[in-house]
């Protein structure tokens, strides 16, 4: 086999120096009764070409992936930079190890740092971790760390976080003795409601709000800070879509304890799901209470300047049950794409894409809602996603559109929220032309006028 | 001394600041295409006092040619698989194949969206289950999920399921009463910490002087009746195989427990046993070890959840599953217990566990198996004579050795592992299990040629000659990195955790 580099007759050889007969010898401690008496059945040995092309022949199904798309709720297709791709290809970084010997991961260390602080710039907090799983799994670790820092165990979440968040977070606490209580959107603005208020009392350890929400609106963040901090309870800021943070205010400028994100807007490729990555960043003073692996500056006696993870007594193989979570690999490869794309991007470039979807969605919500029979129903201003009100059922609608148009016009909303059968999310990146935004317009009107004949203007 | 070491030699290393310190104002990395559409005035779209008002200070500007510079030159500083062993321990650091990472970024995977409809993403699915498939029949556990995202994450999963199993086995609140997880006193640190997260308390047992479960303590500590299960590694982390696994396993269903076993030494067991055979319940894999995907300096990983029929309801949604050609996705499992990450986990590392799998073929993963033993048996054995090996049942896949000679004279561990460096090498696992004073953990895999293994053995041999012949150059290793040993307690007393503009 071409990745054992001894061969047969090699190993041997090395069974005979070592005093053993056959390769079954090396399994003796194994009980007889519990060793395999078969072959495992599973495909037998393919050639690279043979597994490319089933590989390739299962991709070919994946139709999902050959069309223009507007589906966003939570992972975005963005532009990658041809240098991203290039950069986590070096053997150095992707087959290296977590950085425990840090003389020998300087590479992978200074790469973290720098993630590290670009993160604390963008959601403007002090502090940040080298990367969890993804936001979904941030968002339950924020919520867990808000009950350690205040020992109060209500967590609210309010308005519209992405329902795939919140039950990861319902998990998560199941057994944490955190109850969570839901606070719903108002259906006008589609930002949180005034019922929060009611909500709130000195036994709430946080309030968990997503801005934009997973309706494509921006909250009011200043404001709920504001009320987190009168009833002593921590703010916990989400953004699904990180690109935002390219032109809006950020959640520690708002006044956030927490906050969490999915990077995978940064440089990460759609992938059917993952690998993404997780931010979490928070104030300094709350730094020995952050869940996951720390970087930080150090020195050796020449006084040269490296890095090296710290911090490590709140981890898993020091504290054991008493860690401040339990998490040990991460997504450091994904992390190092994320700098990768903020590096090449830069200032300017984040900003700029951040106005691009700003411009190209204010475009698409302006040319849907003057469609006979569709309007965009939340009044709340938006970033790059927004809700559509379509006169028919929205997912026979975009099937049709799928089919005959060549597109993929939004993620219907009736699988989170059944009482939306005729709302879906459209999400509009940098990477959808205009063509693509008229065609998907032309597209809902002439198919939505041949399903609904009658409808109102 | 200096002719010992045969591996490395020196060679111009690069010096790279923070990409901070190389920012230009004024420099670029990227160009867009210009807008495409008629633009609003941006107070139109949104207020000012939701837009950011510091032009994002402190981001860099670079050109791409910086950001290439800045990279390689940092990824020099890096050891990794590509350049040779990492003997490490529990961590499987094998062979990352270039195949697996072709067909991860094949591009009806790599722009596939998680939310596009299942007919749209029947390819995708398709890879999910087979690969399902392929790790049930491996562990001989037939329930599978991928959802995890990393080993403590099919931890937390597969402990879940216990306590959720436990209540309805015995009456909803039966966990609160039940609330003891067995933990061994050699387990990985994420094995108590995810018992933890699902509200159990960690009770400890002890190992045998041969290093194996203590069958005794395990029946005193199950006689209590609030037992909910027991954590297990196996082979252990010591490298040896529970011979009596099967009656640990009686031992602990007759208590009323579940077994769950932690996979993450499944190297030693591939196409050679299963747990599902020895009585365990509940397990979790490692893709990033024994199925060869990509460390990536600290993840991502993927940490499969595989369990008995009889747990299988309690596995997270959405599940895939295969009616007649069309593969689905379902959700209609009213026992789960709840989804653990958006979507459906680290989907890129699926796509390589299967190809790994695919590649190696039946007879091929057994191989690995035999050569991994091999492997790490060869290794104990050639550092018999020179390292103290704290346990004489013969090796799996890893072995542990202690520094007890070498510390009469002063020199640790800490100080083996660092000079081990200058040979050319990472070094193995250190302090792990706690179990062993300054333990050594070695798992060299079965990717490694046995010119490299002698490469190993020689050093370490001429490692120990040193520690008693001049000390002196052992406890200041390493000698030839860019970088010498860091203060790391000075580091976490004033933690310095990003970079900050001189204002």
């Amino acid at each position: 086999m071409r990745y054992i580099p001894n061969s047969p007759e090699e190993r041997a050889e090395m069974l005979h120096q070592i005093g053993l007969d056959s390769a079954a010898d090396l399994f003796s401690s194994i009980p007889a009764d519990l060793r395999l008496a078969r072959d495992l059945v599973t495909s037998p040995a393919l050639s690279e070409i043979e597994l490319l092309s089933g590989f390739e022949r299962m991709a070919a199904l994946n139709t999902g992936a050959q069309r223009p798309s507007f589906i966003g709720a939570g992972a975005y297709g963005h532009y990658i930079p041809t240098v991203v791709d290039h950069i986590i290809s070096r053997s150095e970084f992707f087959t290296a190890y977590t950085p425990y010997q840090p003389e020998i991961s300087q590479g992978t260390l200074q790469v973290i740092f720098e993630f590290q602080t670009l993160v604390c710039q963008l959601t403007g907090m002090e502090v940040a971790n080298a990367s969890m799983y993804d936001g979904s799994t941030a968002l339950a670790e924020a919520v867990l760390m808000a009950e350690r820092v205040t020992k109060r165990s209500k967590v609210i979440t309010c308005g519209a976080v992405h329902p795939e968040y919140l039950d990861v977070v319902n998990t998560y606490v199941q057994h944490a003795g955190i109850e969570v209580h839901h606070v719903e959107f108002d259906s006008t603005t589609g930002q949180i409601s005034a019922s929060l208020a009611e909500a709130l009392d000195d036994k709430t350890a946080a309030i968990v709000v997503q801005s934009p929400n997973f309706f494509g609106c921006i909250e009011d963040v200043a404001a709920l800070a504001q009320k987190a901090q009168a009833a002593g309870a921590l703010l916990i800021v989400a953004i699904t879509e990180a690109i935002s943070m390219g032109l809006l205010r950020s959640p520690g400028a708002c006044g956030a304890d927490i906050v969490i994100a999915e990077g995978q807007s940064f440089g990460v490729p759609l992938s059917f799901g993952g690998p993404y990555v997780g931010l979490f960043a928070t104030r300094e003073k709350y730094a020995r209470q952050i869940p996951g692996r720390l970087v930080g500056e150090a020195f050796d006696k020449q006084g040269r300047r490296g890095f090296v993870l710290t911090l490590a007594t709140r981890e898993q193989h020091i504290r054991r049950e008493r860690a401040t979570s339990n998490i040990c690999t991460n997504e450091g490869l994904i992390a190092l794409a994320a700098t990768v794309y903020l590096e090449t991007m830069g200032r300017r470039g984040l900003q700029e894409v951040a106005l691009q979807c700003a411009q190209k969605t204010a475009y698409a919500a302006w040319r849907i809602a003057g469609i006979p029979g569709f309007s965009v129903p939340f009044t709340a201003p938006r970033f790059n996603e927004f809700v559509v009100r379509a006169p028919t059922e929205a997912r026979s609608l975009l099937t049709s559109i799928a089919l005959e148009r060549g597109i993929t016009g939004g993620l219907a909303l009736g699988r989170y929220y059944s009482d939306r059968p005729n709302d879906f999310l459209v999400c509009v990146t940098e990477l959808n032309t205009r063509q693509e935004i008229d065609a998907l317009v032309d597209g809902l009107a002439f198919i939505a006028s041949k399903k609904a004949p009658k409808m109102q203007r | 001394m200096e002719s010992e070491i045969t591996k490395v030699t020196s060679h111009i290393s690069h010096n790279e600041t923070l990409i901070f310190e190389r920012s230009r104002t004024g420099r670029i990395g990227y160009r867009l295409p210009p807008l495409d559409v008629e633009e609003s005035p941006i107070d139109s779209i949104i207020p000012s006092r939701f837009r950011r008002d510091d032009d994002l200070e402190g981001v860099p500007e670079v050109s791409e040619v910086d950001v290439i510079r800045h990279f390689v030159r940092m990824s020099t500083w890096n050891y990794s698989i590509d350049l040779g062993m990492y003997p490490l321990g529990s961590c499987t650091m094998k062979y990352n194949s270039r195949l697996n990472e072709r067909v991860a970024r094949i591009a009806g995977f790599a722009n596939l969206h998680p939310l596009a409809d299942e007919s749209d993403a029947q390819g995708a699915l398709q890879v999910i289950y087979e690969l399902q498939q392929d790790l049930a029949e491996i562990t001989g556990l037939p329930g599978v999920s991928l959802q995890p995202a990393a080993g403590a994450h099919g931890e937390m999963t597969g402990v879940m399921i216990i306590r959720a199993y436990i209540d309805v086995r015995d009456g909803a609140g039966a966990s609160a009463k039940r609330r003891t997880m067995l933990i061994p006193d050699s387990a990985h640190g994420t094995n108590p910490a995810s018992a933890h997260l699902s509200g159990f308390s960690v009770k400890t047992i002890r190992s045998t002087k041969e290093g194996l479960t203590d069958l005794e303590h395990l029946r005193e500590l199950c006689s209590h009746g609030e037992v909910a299960g027991l954590m297990l590694t196996n082979p252990n982390t010591l490298g040896l195989f529970e011979k009596n696994i099967k009656e640990i396993c009686e031992i602990v269903h007759e208590a009323g427990g579940l077994v769950y076993m932690d996979g993450a030494n499944m190297n030693a067991l591939v196409g050679v046993a299963r747990p599902g055979d020895m009585g365990v319940d509940v397990i979790h894999l490692n893709l990033h070890k024994t199925f060869s995907t990509p460390h990536g300096g600290g993840g991502p990983g993927c940490g499969p959840c595989c369990c008995t029929k009889e747990l299988e309801p309690f596995l997270p949604v959405p599940r895939i599953t295969r009616v007649g050609q069309e593969f689905k996705v379902d959700y209609g499992y009213p026992r789960s217990i709840g989804r653990v990450k958006a979507f459906f986990g680290n989907y890129g590392m699926m796509l390589r566990a299967l190809s790994y799998i695919q590649t190696h073929g039946n007879d091929g993963l057994r191989e690995a198996t035999e050569a991994a033993v091999l492997n790490a048996r060869y290794i104990a054995h050639g550092l018999a004579t020179d390292y103290d090996k704290p346990f004489d049942a013969a090796p799996m896949h890893e072995v542990v050795f202690t520094d007890k000679r070498q510390s009469r004279k002063g020199v640790h561990t800490l100080d083996i592992a660092k000079r081990l460096i200058d040979y050319g090498f990472h070094p193995m696992t250190i302090y792990f299990p706690l179990i062993v004073q300054g333990a050594m953990l070695i798992e060299p895999t079965e990717s490694v040629g046995h010119q490299e293994l002698d490469q190993f053995i020689a050093a370490m041999r001429s490692i120990a000659r040193e520690a008693v012949v001049d000390p002196e150059l052992v406890l200041n290793a390493p000698h030839s990195t860019r970088i010498g040993r860091l203060d790391e307690a000075a580091a976490a007393r004033k933690p310095v955790l990003r970079w900050k503009p001189l204002s």
